[in-house]
């Protein structure tokens, strides 16, 4: 009965190495981000990291991570959703259809197309919550049928080009405020406004957390860990103002992830969604509408995929049949790469969005190494095998 | 006589954990030897050196096995030996036959095809030597628990078994079941067979056993001979914890007050058997201060009728009233029932209690999530602050509330039950067999706790199938039979034989 200590988490081991030993499947993640990022640094002579190119790097991911941040609260759930990708072509179509066929301005269009992405979300999470048919079948279904709307409402053919409006959804920038245009002083201003916000957040919570006796990592790992985190997104920040300063889409995404990052760590609502994916029968005893939650879920992942599918569009400036295709792959890749569980319940936000940098890194750096698109696929399983295989690992060793 | 087995100073070291000291344990031929010992006292650990899951050369001592020193690797190296085990959590494939379960793993074949006939043959005979009648072609998801140990037991005799070992054989059986077991183990000892049986139900040890021996804090403290003169029960307990138990349950000053609950008309029906009506016409209620028990058998309905009341989860076509203080109130989801001021602890809590992979502070807050936040956005501090509060009050033993809840033993995953469900703040709780697999000191700590809820004016319901604690626990005991309460006694005059008389007379 004495024997509840983890063998291991001896208190008396309090260095830095320790703390990071037992924390390793954080941290891991984060350190093989960078590991990557460092080794395509030099083997692309440097290209990685060009303002030009760290530019790229957001506008070919954004849409991945979007879609992830919805794809975590249905993998936490414990269910997956096969359909996003085409979800996001379809609802890409409509608003090609909307915009260049029909007229509408963008600001109609966007909220039209973010509410048709919730009815489909609606559609299939009524079958998933309600009727407990098993999400892989529905959103299998799912990845048929929208695909095939895809075809019949573009009838084969790509739709475009789209208004300058519409495209600056993906390709457009935030404005210099500040008129010297390069460096873009607001994208410094900007970055550096969130970095010292984060780190502002992280001693408040670190403070509270003190007072009220919770165990937290060693002071030093605190601080060197900021620093990082900080450094790193100042230099982003800089880098991105040598070329045309902050892309709109990076700012959707970050207001995103922070919303995200919120909701899953500090509301009720999100609470709730872990405890069903960890124990659905228990949360249900516990007064839990675990069906209604179900449901909110996949409508959620509906407005994000159609989200994510008008960036696309945006970025390619025309809507194709072919939109998307693999786009779940991608995106359930970067939610188990960032440490989420099979089986429900498990996951972070910060998680998916290394996840997904980790691909979109490898994906980038290897297209400007000229590797082929075959040798790509395989080294992308790959790396989703190890992670998922690393993560196991730390778990027996864990007991 | 030469000893079957001896196992010499066992000590197992775990990293910073010494789970077994130097256990001396000898086996006679032909004996019922009982293993006993509070949860986490190293019974089993000491079964899985003897079984080879723990590998020769991982722990220290000898093994001798009929006279010969045993290094077993593997499973199979203690198997081919004929030492057999039959876990608590039963190793049989539901959606496959008696027959095919019977030789998984040792499957009647020849070059790679399996023999029908003769697997079919030889089910029939060791199904009829362990007093089996179910055909050998039957699902073993269709048959009770019950049978399902036998066919444990079959399929271990089907192996040659010399030494069977069973870990709680009787832990999810009901009376009879249990009774009919005890004999077939007796029956194996007439015909050479020798067995450990690791146990909580010291009433059967006391049945079976030739031989006891206590474990306790990885030591093995005494071992005691049973064919001389009957063990007392005290004696076994004493050794078990370490201290006299004189007061198995804790004294309570009986303070009882007004109705707090009462449950009218109910009716309920099964889920998928539509025309089975499995609660019929219950009446009961629940006072202010006052512990009323369920006693009945397993399958009776208790946790049927909990359920259904507890925001109807369980059945259908549910019909029936429920008063909280004389008003009518609203049971008809989990919310509104926790809402109305009632609690369930269920029966099983790994299933339907606890998120295992979630820490303490996350189990204790989730059925109240409401007291923690404001505008749906939740004060984690305070969280752990609440997680600490419950820890000190229920001595929950862990080192922290961040602690996930899968690294507790049973006794202090039930307290984090209880405490999530304090938190709610109920005025009624449904405990369904709260102590079931608890080990004896945790046992009087959460009697301890059920005490304290009433003193402070609340209502308990207690569903046992246990006598005895229903017994030592109850101001009032209703007994239920086949879906309907069909009596009730107040503690001064009941008895386990009036109990079972009620049973029996419907």
């Amino acid at each position: 009965m004495a024997n509840t200590t983890e063998p291991g988490t001896a208190p008396a081991r309090k260095g830095v190495l320790a703390y990071l030993g037992s924390h390793l499947r954080e941290y891991g993640m984060l350190l093989a981000l960078l590991a990557i990022m460092i080794f395509f640094q030099i083997v692309t002579s440097g290209t990685l990291l060009k303002p030009v190119n760290i530019t790229n790097l957001f506008l070919q991911n954004s849409y991945i991570i979007i879609m992830a941040l919805g794809m975590l609260l249905v993998i936490v759930a414990g269910h997956i959703d096969l359909s996003v990708g085409s979800v996001a072509a379809f609802v890409g179509a409509i608003s090609a259809v909307l915009t260049v066929n029909v007229g509408l301005p963008v600001f109609v269009v966007i909220p039209l197309c973010i509410v048709a992405g919730m009815l489909i979300g609606a559609a299939q999470g009524y079958w998933i919550a309600y009727w407990r048919i098993p999400s892989f079948i529905v959103t299998l279904a799912g990845m048929l049928v929208f695909r095939g709307l895809t075809l019949w409402l573009l009838g084969g053919q790509n739709i475009g080009p789209f208004p300058k409006s519409f495209q600056s959804l993906s390709t457009g920038f935030v404005p210099d405020i500040f008129g010297i245009d390069k460096p873009n002083l607001t994208a410094i201003v900007l970055v550096g406004a969130a970095a010292a916000a984060l780190v502002w957040l992280a001693v408040r919570a670190r403070q509270r957390n003190a007072a009220y006796g919770i165990q937290q990592e060693p002071g030093a790992m605190f601080w060197v860990r900021n620093a990082v985190i900080a450094g790193a997104l100042i230099f982003v920040g800089v880098q991105l103002a040598y070329f045309r300063g902050l892309p709109n889409v990076l700012i959707v995404m970050s207001v995103l992830i922070v919303a995200y990052a919120f909701f899953t760590e500090n509301t009720v609502m999100g609470r709730r969604i872990y405890a069903i994916g960890g124990n659905l029968k228990a949360s249900r005893l516990s007064g839990i509408n675990a069906d209604r939650l179900t449901f909110l879920t996949f409508v959620n992942m509906g407005a994000l995929a159609a989200l994510a599918g008008m960036i696309v569009t945006a970025r390619l400036n025309s809507a194709t049949p072919k939109a998307g295709v693999g786009f779940e792959l991608d995106v359930i890749a970067a939610v188990f790469i960032g440490g989420a569980s099979m089986s429900g319940g498990v996951g972070k936000i910060v998680g998916v969005v290394v996840g997904a940098f980790i691909m979109g890194v490898m994906n980038n750096g290897m297209s400007i190494m000229g590797i082929g698109i075959d040798y790509q696929q395989v080294i992308k399983g790959l790396v989703l095998l190890a992670a998922v295989i690393f993560d196991v690992y730390n778990k027996s060793k864990q007991g | 006589m030469q000893p079957l087995l001896e196992m010499r100073s066992i000590t197992k070291t775990f990293p910073g954990v010494k789970a077994l000291d130097t256990v001396n344990l000898t086996v006679m031929p032909g004996e019922i030897h009982a293993l006993v010992g509070e949860n986490g006292a190293g019974k089993s650990t000491l079964m899985k050196v003897l079984s080879g899951v723990y590998p020769a050369g991982s722990y220290e001592g000898e093994i001798h096995y009929d006279g010969k020193i045993a290094e077993f690797r593997t499973i199979r190296d203690s198997e081919s030996v004929g030492i057999i085990i039959i876990h608590q959590e039963l190793a049989l494939v539901p959606l496959l036959s008696i027959a095919e379960n019977l030789f998984l793993g040792n499957e009647r074949a020849g070059k790679g095809v399996i023999d029908w006939h003769e697997t079919f043959a030889q089910t029939e005979k060791h199904l009829a030597r362990v007093g089996l009648a179910e055909p050998p072609s039957r699902l073993v998801g269709k048959i009770g628990v019950g049978k399902q140990q036998l066919v444990e037991i079959a399929k271990a005799l089907a192996k040659d078994v010399r030494l069977l070992i069973l870990d709680e054989p009787t832990a999810a059986l009901q009376e009879n079941d249990s009774q009919k077991l005890l004999d077939l183990l007796l029956e194996l000892k007439s015909h050479g067979v020798t067995s450990i049986i690791i146990s909580h139900k010291l009433n059967e040890v006391r049945r079976v056993a030739d031989r006891v021996t206590v474990i306790r804090d990885g030591t093995a403290v005494s071992t005691m001979d049973a064919r001389a003169e009957p063990i007392s029960e005290e004696r076994i307990i004493r050794d078990m914890v370490g201290r006299d138990m004189a007061h198995r349950y804790p004294e309570r000053e009986r303070k009882i007050g007004p109705v707090l609950m009462e449950v009218k008309g109910w009716n309920a029906w099964h889920p998928e058997q539509t025309e089975r009506q499995v609660i019929k016409d219950v009446n009961f209620n629940v006072r202010a201060g006052e512990i009323v028990g369920i006693a009945g058998l397993m399958g009776s309905g208790r946790t049927e009728l909990a359920m259904s009341i507890f925001g109807r989860s369980y059945g259908r076509n549910i019909s029936g009233s429920v008063m909280m203080n004389g008003k009518p109130v609203d049971v008809s989801s989990v919310k509104s029932a926790v809402g109305s001021g009632l609690a369930y602890v269920t029966e099983d809590r790994k299933e339907l209690g606890l998120i295992l992979e979630e820490p303490i502070s996350r189990n204790i807050s989730l059925a109240n999530l409401e007291g923690i936040s404001s505008g749906g956005v939740l004060n984690k501090a305070e969280e752990q602050q609440v997680a600490e509060r419950y820890r000190k009050a229920m001595r929950i033993r862990t080192p922290g509330v961040y602690q996930k809840v899968m690294n507790l033993s049973g006794g202090n995953q039930q307290k984090v039950v209880l405490s999530k469900w304090l938190f709610a703040d109920p005025q009624v709780l449904i405990l369904d067999e709260p102590t079931r697999g608890i080990d004896v000191g945790a046992k009087f700590e959460i009697y301890g706790i059920m005490n304290d809820l009433v003193a402070q004016g609340r209502g308990v319901v207690m569903i046992s199938s246990e006598m005895p604690e229903l017994l030592g626990m109850c101001d009032r005991i209703y007994v239920m039979n086949e879906g309907r309460l069909v009596g009730e006694l107040a503690a001064s005059e009941a008895s386990q034989e009036r109990i079972m008389a009620h049973i029996l007379r419907n």
